[in-house]
C-alpha cells in the first residue's frame, strides 16, 4: 500500500488518508480471516470437548456452549488406554530422539568437517533415506519384527522411528556444525585434546541449541506418527496417542454414536501442552524448519 | 511430519568447501578420515538395518508370492507387476492419490503466498500470528482428521448448519464426507487447513532473504505494485516456492492417515499407501503388497529427480 500513496501526488491529500484507513482496515480484515481460518476448528473442538452429549447432537447448532460440563475431561483421565498412550508415546518419542542423538549427531559431525572418501555417497543415501517413504518398506520391516518377535512391542517403533529420526537429525546437525567457526576445536587440539574428546566436550555443548531444535521436530513426527503405530501394535496397551484417539469409543457399544465430547477432550488435552512447546519454541522451530529449505 | 533435506546443490557445494588444503599434514589427515569413518559408522549401520536392508528386501519380495502364515515362498518373476498393471483398483489408487496431491499442493501454494505476504509486511500483533500459524502443523493429523468430521457431519456439523440455516448457500444437508463426489475435496481441505501455514512460514523465510533494496530499486524506477511483485518478488522467491511445492507433493503423494481415519478401506477413497497397508497387513500379501510398493517408490522416485533437476537449475541460474 505505501508504493501506491508514495506515488499519488501531494494536493490530493484528503482521498490518500481514506485510502490509507480503509486499505488498513482492509489488511487487519485479511489479518482477522486468517487467524480465523487457522484457530477455529480449534474453538469447535473446544466447545465440543463441555457440552453435554445430548447437547452435542442437538439442532439447532450450539456456537457457545448453553450447558457447560467437565465430565468429558474426567472421563479421557479415566481411561486406562488413552492415558497409558501418552506415556507409551513420549517413551517412544524420547527413546528415538536420544537414540538419534547419539549416533546420528556423531556422524552429523564427521560430515560436516572432515573430507574422506565415500563421505558424497553417504550424504547422498541419507538424502534419499529422508525422501523415500514409509510405506515401501512396511512389508519387509513387519517380516523382521515378526521374525525378531518384536512385533507388538514398543522398541518396535522406536526402532522404526529411526528410518526418519536420524536422517533429520544428520541433515540440520550437519549444517549446523558447518555454520560453527573452526577456532574452538583448533585450540582444543592445540591443547592436546583427541578428536573424539573435541567433538564430545566442546562441540557437542555449543551444538545444544541445534541438538534442542532437531529433538523437538523428532519427539513431534513420533507424536504424529500414525502409519507404523497402526500396523505393528496390536493390543491396546501398547497403544499411542494417535491410535489412542482414532480409536476413541470404538469398543463401546453404541457404535453409531461417536462419543465426540470425550475425543476432543482427549484431543485438547494432548494438544495444549503440544501448543505450549511450540509458541515457548516457536524461533527454534520455524529456524530448524526452514535451515534446509531456503538454503538454495 | 515434513522434513527439509537441503537441496543437493548445496550439498557439493558444501562438500568443496569443507576440502581442507591438500598435502599440508598427510598424517592429520589419514586420522581424520578414519576418525570420520568411526564417527559416522553407528549411524550407516543403523540406516543400512532399519531403512536399506528392508528397502532392498522389498524390491526382492516384489518378484516373490511371499504370504504371510505360508512357509513356502517361490520366485514367480514379473507376474506381480503384470498383474499389479491390470489391477484396476491399483490404478484407482494411484489417480486417487494424484487428485489429492494436485488439489492441495495448488491450494497451499496458492493460500500459503498470499498468507506469507501478508505476515511479512510489518504490523502489531505480528508475531503472534505467526506463533498462531505453527499451532495446525503440530497438531497430529489423526487429531485433526476427527476434528474435521465433527464439523463435517451431515446432522449436528457446523459446516451444514452454516451453509444451510445461515448463508442459505446449500438446499439441504449434505453427507460431505459420505458422498463420493464431495469426500475428497472435503479430505483435501483437512491438509490445506493444517499445512498452509507451514507452507506460508517456509515462503516467509524466503521472502525475508530478499534484500530490501532490490524493492528500493524497483520504487524508484516507477513500478507498481502488481508488476513489482511478478517481476521480482515471485522470480526471488523461486527456490523456496520449488523446495516447499515438492516437500509437499512428496508428502501428499504417500498421504496416508488422513484417509484411513476418514474412511477405513472404502474402495473410492483408497489412496496408494492405503492400498499397500491392506494388501501387506490385512490380507497378508506381502509379494503383491511389495510390487506395489516399489511402484509407489518409483512415482516418488519420479517427483525426487524433479526436485534434484529444479534445485540445480535454480542455482545454476543464481
Amino acid at each position: 500500500m505505501s508504493a501506491a500513496t508514495a506515488e499519488a501526488l501531494p494536493q490530493r491529500r484528503k482521498p490518500i488518508k481514506v485510502g490509507k484507513v480503509v486499505s488498513r482496515a482492509l489488511f487487519y480484515l485479511l489479518i482477522v480471516i486468517i487467524l480465523g481460518y487457522i484457530l477455529f476448528p480449534f474453538y469447535w473442538a473446544a466447545r465440543t470437548s463441555f457440552m453435554p452429549d445430548a447437547d452435542i447432537y442437538l439442532t439447532p447448532v450450539q456456537y457457545w456452549p448453553k450447558n457447560f460440563t467437565v465430565q468429558h475431561y474426567i472421563n479421557a483421565f479415566s481411561e486406562p488406554t488413552f492415558v497409558r498412550s501418552i506415556a507409551n508415546s513420549a517413551i517412544v518419542g524420547v527413546s528415538a530422539t536420544l537414540i538419534s542423538i547419539l549416533i546420528g549427531a556423531s556422524a552429523a559431525y564427521a560430515l560436516a568437517r572432515f573430507n574422506f572418501l565415500g563421505r558424497n555417497v553417504a550424504l547422498y543415501l541419507i538424502l534419499a533415506m529422508s525422501m523415500f517413504p514409509g510405506i515401501s518398506i512396511l512389508g519387509s520391516l513387519y517380516t523382521v519384527l515378526q521374525r525378531f518377535h518384536l512385533y507388538n512391542t514398543l522398541y518396535a517403533l522406536i526402532i522404526v522411528y529411526l528410518t526418519f529420526a536420524l536422517p533429520l537429525m544428520v541433515w540440520i546437525m550437519q549444517s549446523f556444525f558447518r555454520g560453527m567457526p573452526r577456532d574452538l576445536e583448533e585450540a582444543a587440539y592445540v591443547d592436546g585434546a583427541s578428536q573424539f574428546q573435541t567433538f564430545w566436550r566442546i562441540m557437542i555443548p555449543l551444538a545444544a541449541p541445534g541438538l534442542a531444535t532437531v529433538g523437538i521436530l523428532t519427539i513431534m513426527g513420533c507424536w504424529q506418527e500414525y502409519l507404523f503405530a497402526l500396523s505393528f501394535l496390536l493390543s491396546s496397551s501398547k497403544w499411542t496417542v494417535p491410535l489412542a484417539i482414532a480409536n476413541t469409543g470404538a469398543n463401546q457399544a453404541s457404535a453409531f454414536q461417536i462419543p465426540w465430547g470425550d475425543q476432543m477432550a482427549e484431543t485438547l488435552v494432548v494438544m495444549l501442552p503440544l501448543i505450549a512447546a511450540v509458541l515457548i519454541l516457536q524461533r527454534r522451530i520455524i529456524s530448524g524448519l526452514t535451515a534446509g529449505a531456503v538454503k538454495g | 511430519m515434513s522434513t527439509q533435506p537441503p537441496t543437493p546443490a548445496a550439498v557439493t557445494d558444501a562438500a568443496a568447501r569443507a576440502a581442507p588444503a591438500r598435502g599440508k599434514h598427510r598424517s592429520l589427515e589419514a586420522s581424520s578420515a578414519r576418525f570420520a569413518y568411526f564417527m559416522l559408522a553407528p549411524a550407516l549401520l543403523c540406516l543400512a538395518l532399519v531403512a536399506f536392508y528392508p528397502m532392498v528386501n522389498t524390491v526382492l519380495t516384489s518378484f516373490t508370492d511371499s504370504t504371510f502364515g505360508q512357509n513356502t515362498t517361490k520366485f514367480v518373476g514379473m507376474d506381480n507387476y503384470t498383474k499389479l498393471v491390470q489391477d484396476p483398483a491399483f490404478r484407482t489408487s494411484i489417480w486417487t492419490s494424484l487428485r489429492f496431491t494436485i488439489i492441495t499442493v495448488v491450494f497451499e501454494f496458492i493460500l500459503g503466498l498470499i498468507i506469507a505476504l501478508v505476515v511479512n509486511s510489518s504490523f502489531s500483533g505480528r508475531g503472534a500470528v505467526r506463533a498462531a500459524m505453527l499451532i495446525p502443523w503440530a497438531l497430529i493429523t489423526v487429531i485433526s482428521a476427527a476434528m474435521w468430521k465433527l464439523m463435517y457431519n451431515q446432522i449436528y456439523g457446523v459446516f451444514n448448519d452454516l451453509l444451510v440455516n445461515k448463508l442459505h448457500v446449500l438446499a439441504i444437508n449434505q453427507d460431505f464426507l459420505g458422498n463420493p463426489v464431495t469426500a475428497l475435496p472435503a479430505v483435501a481441505a483437512i491438509d490445506i487447513w493444517k499445512t498452509t501455514p507451514f507452507i506460508a512460514l517456509l515462503l516467509l523465510a524466503g521472502l525475508q532473504l530478499i534484500p530490501s533494496d532490490v524493492y528500493e530499486a524497483a520504487d524508484v524506477d516507477g513500478a507498481g505494485k502488481i508488476r513489482t511483485f511478478f517481476s521480482i518478488t515471485l522470480p526471488l522467491l523461486m527456490p523456496s516456492i520449488l523446495v516447499a511445492v515438492v516437500i509437499r507433493a512428496l508428502d501428499a503423494l504417500r498421504v496416508f492417515d488422513l484417509f484411513y481415519v476418514l474412511f477405513g478401506q472404502r474402495p473410492d477413497t483408497t489412496t496408494m499407501s492405503i492400498y499397500v497397508q491392506e494388501q501387506i497387513i490385512y490380507f497378508g500379501k506381502v509379494g503383491y503388497g511389495s510390487a506395489v510398493s516399489v511402484a509407489l517408490l518409483l512415482i516418488i522416485a519420479v517427483f525426487i529427480a524433479i526436485y534434484v533437476v529444479m534445485t540445480r537449475w535454480s542455482a545454476a541460474r543464481s
